[in-house]
């Protein structure tokens, strides 16, 4: 019973608290990109990979108890904080499930900006392309972004280090 | 002259309900029609399983599809002599417009779900190989179906191009929304499209409203919202999912298992192994698909066999309200009950939720999640809509999501009057 709801309940047990709606995304399809199991799918939309999916799961997260989510109003927008609540835990100990270990690799993305997450999901994104062609259209799609040299070598060291390589 | 700027002698057009007539007059768009596997979305339902519901629901991925093409071609024509607008992206997005559903398999959303599978891969994968498709939109330039291509998988650098195709508010939704309606039945899902092609700008990189339009966007959004409610979720239409998938899960179980099945499956191997070839995912359409359950119906195996009979015979599982959190013990104790009554669990006692389905509702892009609809103010300014129109905030910021817990009534009412493993089932069930 509700196995991907459980999978991403795991997820938030090993996070602790994640801030963004945009950083949750882009962790989940790292970690799927890094072999983590997780089912739900995503499209390439504005800002990157994006699964309507997840953002559904973790709604009906909420709405069950399982997740608490603060609304924060900023400046140009509302930013979103998830956190597993004690029914959450609860539920969880009725289950087994085996997902790999992910606790470390979780950190280091969170301590990560959005900006940064969203350009290493966007390279894992195009990823089938043949390897001399990644940047080049990484950069065009993510024209506006602007990133630097620098940060694209970061990424590919991040994308490296996440997989353990 | 090029085949890119070729026009037929004589425009064709095809009766439609919804738009009353598709235009076409380039030739790329009609030999396109004519492709085999453009033809083969004649035999995919647009929605799937919801013909055992509303029972007019039998329209295709066909119908769908010529009438995203409708729209964009209008949309364009309004656009002609706009900023921000290139007369020379017209083809492209035609065409991208015409085939962005193409890879959709049978009863996608379930064959999906079970084989692992993404018929977007299969769109790009029709478009970039060895098909009557890619030979024709090569025969416009060589780099050309990797263009539409792009388009389609929202990967193209003009932003503008992929908004019209896939945004919050596009052209696939507004013909879905219109036709799904239509064939349903239902008196939800009507807005005034033509005062929305009206309205809509072209901009540098999205397509956005003028503010005197708001009022047609929100009858849009309001459509939009009913009809996933009232028809995309609906519970009947969702135990038939869940039958579906079942069936494609004991199939799949049974093979891995050796079981010998009367008629091979041939059609079926390469999805159990979950690695169809393009050529033997083309293969497989909703005909072949009914043919199996149909012959699936007299197999040895009794859960396979009474599950094609529900399907075909549309004998759906009942449902109750379902609250994980709450009921969790119930659960289990359904779970050990079910066992002892001989069902299986894992084929008859079943949790859906509303997120396990493919529909999306609007968002007003918080944190930049997605991007919202933008509406274009006198000043030039552009507003996100839920901010400028009180009923689109109302419905944007409502959560609603819904669990339903479906199993086969039938089967537990065939269990003696006497047995105490039946009256504590329905006791909970009925609680």
């Amino acid at each position: 019973m509700l196995e991907n709801h459980t999978k991403l309940m795991h997820f938030f047990a090993s996070s602790g608290e994640i801030i963004g709606r945009k950083k949750l995304q882009k962790i989940i399809y790292i970690l799927k990109k890094c072999e983590v199991p997780f089912e739900e799918r995503f499209q390439f939309h504005f800002y990157g990979p994006y699964s309507e999916e997840l953002t559904l799961r973790v709604e009906e997260l909420c709405n069950l108890g399982f997740l608490k989510e603060t609304k924060e109003e900023k400046k140009n927008y509302y930013q979103y904080r998830y956190l597993l609540t004690e029914a959450g835990r609860r539920f969880l100990d009725h289950y087994h499930l085996e997902l790999p270990e992910m606790g470390e690799q979780i950190a280091e993305m969170k301590e990560r900006s959005s900006r940064f997450l969203e350009l290493v999901s966007t390279i894992l994104y195009f990823e089938y392309l043949p390897h001399g062609e990644i940047n080049e259209k990484v950069l065009s799609v993510k024209s506006k972004q602007n990133y630097t040299d620098e940060e694209m070598t970061d990424a590919w060291e991040f994308i490296r280090k996440m997989r353990g390589e | 002259m090029a085949y890119r700027n070729e026009q037929l002698n004589e425009e064709k057009v095809f009766k439609d309900p919804v738009h009353r007539y598709v235009h076409i007059r380039d030739r790329v768009i009609w030999d396109l029609v004519g492709a085999p596997e453009f033809q083969r979305l004649r035999r995919i339902k647009q929605l799937g399983t919801s013909y055992l519901t509303f029972h007019g629901a039998e329209h295709s991925r066909f119908n769908h599809s010529l009438g995203v093409y409708e729209i964009v071609r209008r949309i364009i024509y309004n656009f002609e002599d706009r900023p921000n607008w290139n007369p020379e992206d017209r083809l492209l997005i035609l065409c991208a417009a015409l085939l962005h559903d193409l890879g959709h398999g049978p009863f996608s959303h379930s064959f999906e779900k079970v084989f692992k599978l993404d018929h977007e891969d299969f769109t790009q994968q029709i478009l970039l190989g060895d098909t009557t498709i890619n030979a024709i939109l090569k025969k416009v330039e060589n780099g050309f179906p990797q263009k539409v291509a792009d388009v389609i998988n929202k990967t193209y650098e003009n932003k503008l191009i992929v908004s019209l195709i896939s945004s919050q508010i596009d052209a696939d939704r507004m013909d879905y929304l219109q036709r799904d309606a239509y064939f349903t039945g239902v008196s939800y899902g009507h807005f005034d499209m033509e005062r929305i092609l009206r309205v809509m700008r072209p901009m540098e990189d999205q397509v956005v409203v003028k503010e005197s339009g708001m009022h047609a966007v929100e009858d849009y959004i309001m459509s939009r919202y009913q009809m996933y409610w009232q028809v995309y979720f609906h519970p009947v239409t969702r135990s038939a999912e869940v039958i579906l998938s079942k069936i494609l899960h004991r199939a799949k179980e049974l093979h891995e298992n050796d079981y010998a099945f009367k008629l091979k499956p041939t059609h079926f191997l390469s999805f159990f192994a979950e690695k169809p070839t393009l050529k033997e995912y083309l293969e497989l359409d909703e005909a072949v698909t009914m043919y199996y359950f149909q012959i699936w119906m007299n197999e040895d195996d009794p859960i396979l066999s009474d599950l094609c009979e529900r399907f075909v015979n549309r004998r759906l599982f009942k449902y109750i309200e379902f609250n994980p959190n709450h009921q969790m013990n119930e659960w289990m104790e359904l779970f050990r009950l079910f066992q002892k009554a001989g069902l299986n669990p894992d084929y008859y006692l079943v949790v859906d939720s509303s997120s396990d389905l493919p529909y999306d509702f609007y968002r007003p892009g918080e944190e930049e999640e997605r991007l919202p609809i933008h509406l274009l103010m006198p000043n030039q300014e552009l507003k996100e809509l839920s901010r400028q129109s009180e009923i689109v905030e109302s419905i944007s910021g409502k959560k609603r999501t819904d669990h339903k817990l479906y199993f086969p009534l039938d089967r537990l009412e065939e269990l003696s009057s006497r047995s105490k493993t039946k009256k504590r089932i329905l006791e909970i069930l009925y609680r």
